[in-house]
């Protein structure tokens, strides 16, 4: 198979039998360690699942002990409703817009972060900082910054003069401001993230390869997009896959920030299915609106086994 | 090139890199900078507009840190932070050391596939997942009960551990365990004699991780539990301290400011090795 198992076929050849019946129970035993994990994990996370499944198909409340089958009920209820849409709107939009500025940004970021500099432990910390704090809390301190009478924002657009004396805008109070708070939140949260696993794509790349781009005059545009970019695809497209996922199904940035206000027009299908299932009570329609958020995640699960299988075979 | 130009280039490009630098850290540590700003001013400052509200107008005041320890439940949901944080490492360790092992110590085709197959498990959001738990938590009986969190959580922290300590697992030499398993030590003895000294690092990490990840949770922390005395840090502070129309900014910055930067400390120190994990072997 691969280079390791080559010391290991070795003492097995002297030994002969007894290895062989330790090989067998070694089945056995790997059986055993495995075994409290995934029963966990099924346990928790795909007996809910198909709960969620079964929830979608039928008609339960919090308040009610029964459970009847109601068929594709729910989900066409769900596609009736216009605040589904618009969730479903949002988060797209919050998801694609944030992703597109992150790598971006941390691809700049990164760039700036492999050269050594002195002080760069307290640089990475500071800059590390919103992806570790809890991301409830980081949101506690924007819903502070966007506020509407003391916003620090307004007070120095103001003394700047980037804002006239006389606008003060109300961050959090008009759908487009709000939304476009949201996905300020959401590039501040998860482009530390976006950096760091960049950053290891970079280091990964051999100085050899640098050294040869500069013998044979490569400039710094030809150097970065035709060399470093396609070096380290595969690991952006790990970031941008994280990325993804972290904000198409986050609800704690919203419910933070606006808690899908003002009128809705601020809702993603996470808040939304929250705010039906658990606050209205309404199970199985919380659970049919969640349901959508699958499709990604089986799309996202697909790329990474590609990518898993294409990094094994070379 | 004359010597003046190539001086000036160079004084040029540090000149960018430090611009660069300055700008993000300037976005990414601003809210933490703010919070600390506004934990020690006076609410009289805070509150008056006129006021430049960079500079402490008023002689910084501790009173906001009072507020938040002697009349709310802040130390509370820190204890609770903390009880659920030990109990779910705990349970994440048992589970994720030997699945870890034997993962990366498994030969055949199976074993990749299920790695993966689990380190997949860690992408299912809470978002989908907390409508049944609701119910399931009630059937139980656990609403509003710690043990509620204590229960769900290792379902999002065991998966990437058992990721985690694979890699650690498999970056040991084979020969090491071989070696005390001609002396006659069984394969598990030897897992437990010899790999599992050897991995301190790896646990050291997970343990750092679980922990993390405990302490950032929200969406679960919310669903389950409605009283204010059983929340977590994550969950009280916006919830409980939030309510009302009064807000207490310089209290909530206290407590978020608290909750956030010990956290980021000690993550940091381990921050590349969770990279090595994320990225699933794209980088070798």
């Amino acid at each position: 198979v691969s280079v390791a198992s080559i010391p290991r076929a070795a003492p097995r050849s002297l030994h002969g039998g007894a290895l062989g019946r330790l090989a067998d129970n070694e089945r056995w035993l790997w059986r055993f360690m495995l075994a409290p994990a995934i029963l966990y994990i099924v346990a928790l996370v795909g007996f809910p699942f198909l709960l969620s499944l079964y929830y979608g198909l039928s008609d339960a409340t919090v308040a009610s002990r029964e459970l009847n089958f109601v068929g594709l009920t729910n989900f066409r209820r769900v596609i009736e409703d216009g605040t589904f849409w618009l969730a479903l709107r949002n988060t797209l939009i919050i998801t694609l817009v944030s992703q597109v500025v992150i790598i971006v940004l941390a691809n700049v970021l990164a760039g700036a972060l492999i050269v050594d500099f002195r002080g760069k432990w307290l640089v990475r910390l500071l800059i590390l900082l919103p992806w570790v704090a809890p991301i409830s809390l980081g949101s506690i301190g924007w819903l502070w910054i966007y506020d509407s009478i003391y916003s620090i924002i307004n007070w120095t657009g103001q003394a700047v003069g980037v804002l006239g004396m006389d606008q003060w805008p109300i961050w959090l109070g008009q759908p487009k401001l709000a939304m476009a708070a949201i996905i300020i939140v959401n590039i501040w949260r998860l482009l530390p993230l976006a950096t760091v696993i960049i950053l290891a794509g970079l280091t990964s790349i051999p100085q050899d390869i640098h050294d040869a781009a500069a013998i044979d005059g490569a400039g710094f545009w030809r150097h970065h997009f035709q060399i470093t970019a396609p070096l380290i695809l595969p690991i952006t497209l790990v970031a941008v896959l994280f990325g993804m996922i972290f904000t198409f199904t986050d609800m704690i940035v919203v419910f933070v920030l606006t808690r899908g206000g003002p009128y809705d027009s601020t809702q993603v299908i996470a808040s939304w299915a929250y705010f039906t299932g658990i606050q209205g009570g309404d199970l199985a329609g919380g659970a049919a609106i969640s349901l959508f958020m699958f499709p990604l995640l089986v799309g996202v699960a697909i790329v990474f086994l590609v990518l898993a299988r294409r990094t094994e075979v070379t | 090139m004359t010597p003046a130009t190539a001086r000036a280039r160079r004084v040029a490009a540090a000149g960018g890199h430090a611009a660069i630098l300055v700008f993000f850290v300037t976005f990414l540590a601003f809210p933490f900078y703010w919070m600390v700003i506004t934990t020690f001013k006076t609410t009289q400052d805070l509150h008056d507009t006129s006021n430049n509200p960079y500079l402490f107008n008023d002689p910084p005041t501790l009173e906001h840190l009072r507020l938040l320890f002697e009349e709310t439940q802040y130390l509370q949901w820190l204890v609770n932070t903390g009880l659920v944080g030990i109990l779910v490492v705990a349970i994440t360790l048992a589970l994720a050391m030997p699945a870890g092992y034997a993962l990366a110590r498994m030969t055949g085709p199976w074993a990749q596939t299920l790695g993966i197959a689990i380190f997949l498990t860690y992408l299912v959001p809470p978002t989908i997942l907390f409508i049944p738990f609701a119910r399931i938590i009630a059937l139980l009986g656990l609403q509003d009960s710690l043990w509620s969190l204590v229960l769900v959580y290792p379902s999002f922290t065991v998966p990437f551990c058992t990721w985690l300590l694979m890699g650690f697992y498999k970056a040991i030499p084979r020969d090491l365990e071989e070696a005390a398993m001609i002396d006659g030590l069984s394969r598990f003895g030897a897992f437990v004699k010899v790999v599992m000294p050897i991995s301190l690092a790896g646990i050291l990490t997970v343990i750092i991780f679980a922990f993390t990840l405990v302490t950032q949770e929200f969406v679960y922390g919310l669903t389950f539990i409605t009283s204010s005395s059983s929340y977590t840090v994550s969950v009280g502070v916006p919830t409980f301290l939030v309510r009302g129309d009064v807000y207490f900014w310089g209290s909530m910055m206290a407590a978020c400011l608290i909750a956030s930067v010990p956290i980021a400390i000690i993550y940091n120190v381990f921050v590349d090795r969770f990279v090595a994990g994320f990225t699933v072997g794209a980088v070798k």
